[in-house]
């Protein structure tokens, strides 16, 4: 068997794991690592420019690939400057291995330089970590990491390796395990047969069934079998801001996205089922709204892989916990064999009028059936993302940042395929549009990679430009520029009587056409409607630059469809600035 | 309702602070905590008791369940189950009061496991009430100083906790 020492070891586990990119920034605890890798090891190392942005990017690139991101930083400062990245991939389950320098064995405890506890500060927002002892425990440890961020319910998994064990000096045995067992941790393989025959039952037997489904079906490959299951019975499906794509956006059964910014007919169409299938969506607070008053006369089925997710907000009265896979297959077995004896199910007269409501409500406040915002001398922000998905075919990777933008992008781009919209959901996380689009664009070269963003996000973590440089990702950011912190404004012109509180910047912006030229980008400005067509499309036509859109939008515009919040129902919208339900 | 949550945990080190992290990061309270190796030594049992309704103690349940470190969880109050706290209590006494404290720990059937010249260390065992009646009981007496083991619990006929 072959001697390695523990960097040596972490370099060579990352290429049998089939690591394809590693992101990272060095420091003092993890130079025997970076001195191992540099020496030999296959996977591409990519340099950031801040610890937070190598979470976004490997991040974005699991999005997209369904494949773990990985990331490599130092102990101290480098471990507390990817928490905000670990912690975003946490609250979307997003697969990720985060490798941490700690400082040596001995000086644990005693405050060294650049130490920090970071086992104990990710502990809240990690599926699970590991801290070495030694060296040989490497690569069982890192098979562990792998396998338990993938596996079930995904999420980023932790290992913390003090300096000493990585010591070139010291070799020991090294194999890197085929597969892993653990006796703590076996996450459900597929559902409970009886609970899906009730459940499909319960289903034929709806009147006005809704199907809602969530990022679960993403990350848990289920997008096609809930299209099939979708058409096969003509029902409806309304998905989550994580679910955009597991159903096509621009499918006639698409209701749009539902919840606080979702559209009027995915709303309406909630409220008033009587059987909600949700399928690894976890009725999240953005999406019920007052959580007593969410969908009064629906049963609810619900399908996820997590059961703590089941019954935590919304009682299920139909829990099934498995993966989406599994469960999809056996629904639409059992779909067969009960039509097969009983034809007329579901009931065609109640679903055709259940369809009618919905496109009543669809014609009437659809926000793709007629022009629903308003109309300004400026570019309105929804103008430009209905440019972006012309340019693009609607064919784009989408990330974003987070604020209106990212709701305009999420209502406007009408994502068809699976794992295209790639956001940071749960936690909100202002700095994620552009290391995102870069982890997508190294995995997926030849794609058009788009960073919707405002010029609030987008400085959060702008210094990655150089990054994008060094590392050709030519990208393009559309950057919806109002000059405020755009859904913080929104917020304040509605329930502060337009109070801005540090929600502007006064004059301190950068000319962001010469910050991207800058670094060796292009820059463009864009004030004026009649130029956005040609810009976007001269953009996109530069296929090896980063092209950074400066796009001047209406100050005034806000996000609608709104929840009226606090005690409002589903049904309960702001439909424009003095329009409601 | 106040429920006895006892679940097998690797004995690793962090392990128990996940647990209690857990309680402390999603709200959850804890009333008493014991925790300790068993007989296999990769294992150690913690069992703690909390209070709240169905709803909050199924989710509590199956978040300790997706603890990668907790192999095994159940809800002792779910069925018939035995549970001890143990007390160490230290109480001055003097004159005549060592009599009366001596009488009052004879009928709970505990023991004085230390004696001072002028001080009593009581031991005892049992359920929660009975510890408690027993602090009730000595409410006259001067106590110094009381140390409770927390709820150690286990299910009563053949049914265990094992892997």
């Amino acid at each position: 068997m072959e001697l390695l020492s523990g960097g040596e070891m972490i370099a060579r586990a990352l290429e049998d794991e089939g690591v394809e990119f590693l992101f990272g920034y060095p420091g003092g605890a993890v130079l025997h690592i970076y001195d191992a890798l540099f020496k030999d090891c296959k996977v591409p190392h990519i340099l950031v420019r801040h610890e937070q942005a190598a979470t976004h990017a490997a991040d974005g690139y699991a999005r997209a690939t369904g494949k773990p991101g990985v990331v490599l930083v130092t102990s101290g400062p480098g471990a507390t400057n990817a928490i905000t990245g670990i912690a975003t991939a946490y609250m979307d389950s997003i697969p990720m291995v985060v490798l941490s320098g700690q400082v040596q064995s001995h000086l644990i405890g005693e405050d060294a330089f650049q130490e920090t506890d970071m086992i104990g500060i990710s502990r809240p927002i990690v599926k699970h970590s590991f801290m070495i002892r030694h060296a040989q425990e490497l690569p069982e440890t890192i098979k562990k990491a792998f396998h338990i961020a993938t596996t079930g319910r995904p999420g980023p998994v932790v290992i913390d390796i003090p300096k000493d064990v990585t010591r070139p000096d010291e070799k020991f045995e090294y194999s890197y395990p085929k597969s892993i067992k653990m006796r703590s941790y076996s996450p459900a393989q597929r559902g409970h047969t009886g609970q899906i025959r009730k459940a499909v039952k319960m289903l034929l037997a709806a009147k006005r069934p809704v199907i809602y489904a969530g990022g679960g079906v993403m990350q848990g490959e289920g997008s096609e079998l809930l299209t099939r299951l979708a058409r096969q019975l003509n029902y409806p499906v309304t998905n989550t801001l994580m679910g955009l794509g597991a159903f096509p956006g621009s499918d006639r059964q698409f209701l749009g996205m539902l919840g606080m910014h979702g559209f009027y007919e995915a709303n309406m169409a909630m409220h008033h089922s009587d059987c909600i299938l949700a399928i690894g969506a976890r009725f999240d607070d953005r999406v019920t709204n007052t959580v007593d008053k969410f969908c009064p006369g629906a049963k609810v089925i619900h399908v996820d892989v997590d059961p703590a997710s089941i019954s935590k907000t919304v009682m299920a009265d139909i829990p099934i916990v498995g993966p989406v896979q599994t469960v999809l297959t056996e629904m639409l077995t059992q779909i067969d064999m009960i039509r097969e004896k009983d034809s007329d199910l579901p009931d065609q007269a109640s679903l055709d009028g259940w369809w009618q409501r919905i496109d009543e409500w669809r014609a009437a406040q659809g926000l793709l059936s007629g022009r629903r915002y308003g109309q300004s001398d400026m570019i309105m922000p929804q103008q430009v993302i209905e440019s972006l998905y012309r340019a693009t075919g609607g064919n784009a990777y989408v990330t974003s940042d987070v604020g209106q933008h990212q709701m305009f992008a999420a209502q406007y781009y009408r994502f068809d395929q699976p794992r295209r919209w790639i956001n940071s959901g749960g936690l909100g996380t202002m700095g994620f549009g552009l290391p995102a689009a870069m982890g997508v664009k190294l995995a997926f070269p030849d794609m058009d990679v788009a960073c919707v963003t405002g010029e609030g996000s987008i400085q959060m973590n702008i210094q990655e430009l150089s990054t994008a440089t060094q590392y050709n990702t030519p990208i393009k950011i559309i950057n919806l520029r109002n000059n405020y912190l755009g859904m913080v404004k929104q917020w304040q012109d509605m329930q502060y009587e337009g109070r801005y509180a540090m929600s502007t910047y006064e004059d301190s912006l950068p000319d962001f056409v010469k910050l991207a030229e800058s670094y060796g980008h292009v820059g463009m400005l864009i004030d004026k409607l009649e130029d956005l067509d040609g810009a976007m499309e001269e953009a996109f036509a530069m296929k090896d630059k980063l092209v950074f859109l400066d796009i001047f939008i209406d100050r005034m515009e806000h996000v609608y469809p709104m929840h009226i919040a606090p005690n409002g129902s589903m049904k309960d919208m702001w439909l424009s600035k003095n329009e409601r339900t | 309702m106040r429920r006895i949550i006892s679940m097998l945990m690797e004995n690793e080190p962090g392990a128990l602070s996940r647990v209690v992290g857990l309680f402390a990061q999603r709200g959850y309270n804890i009333e008493t905590l014991n925790v300790a190796p068993t007989d296999d030594p990769t294992l150690s049992r913690l069992t703690l008791t909390t209070v709240g309704s169905d709803l909050r103690i199924e989710q509590i349940t199956k978040q300790l369940n997706k603890l990668v470190d907790v192999v095994k969880v159940v809800d002792l109050s779910e069925g018939a189950h035995v549970e001890r706290d143990m007390m160490l209590i230290k109480i001055r006494v003097h004159g005549e009061a060592r009599e009366e404290v001596k009488r009052t720990t004879d009928i709970f059937r505990g023991q004085i496991v230390d004696v001072g010249p002028n001080v009593y260390t009581i031991q005892l065992t049992g359920t929660s009430d009975k510890l408690d009646s027993f602090v009730a009981a000595m409410e006259g007496a001067d106590i110094l100083e009381v140390v409770r083991s927390g709820i150690a619990g286990i299910s009563r006929g053949e049914k265990v906790l094992s892997l």
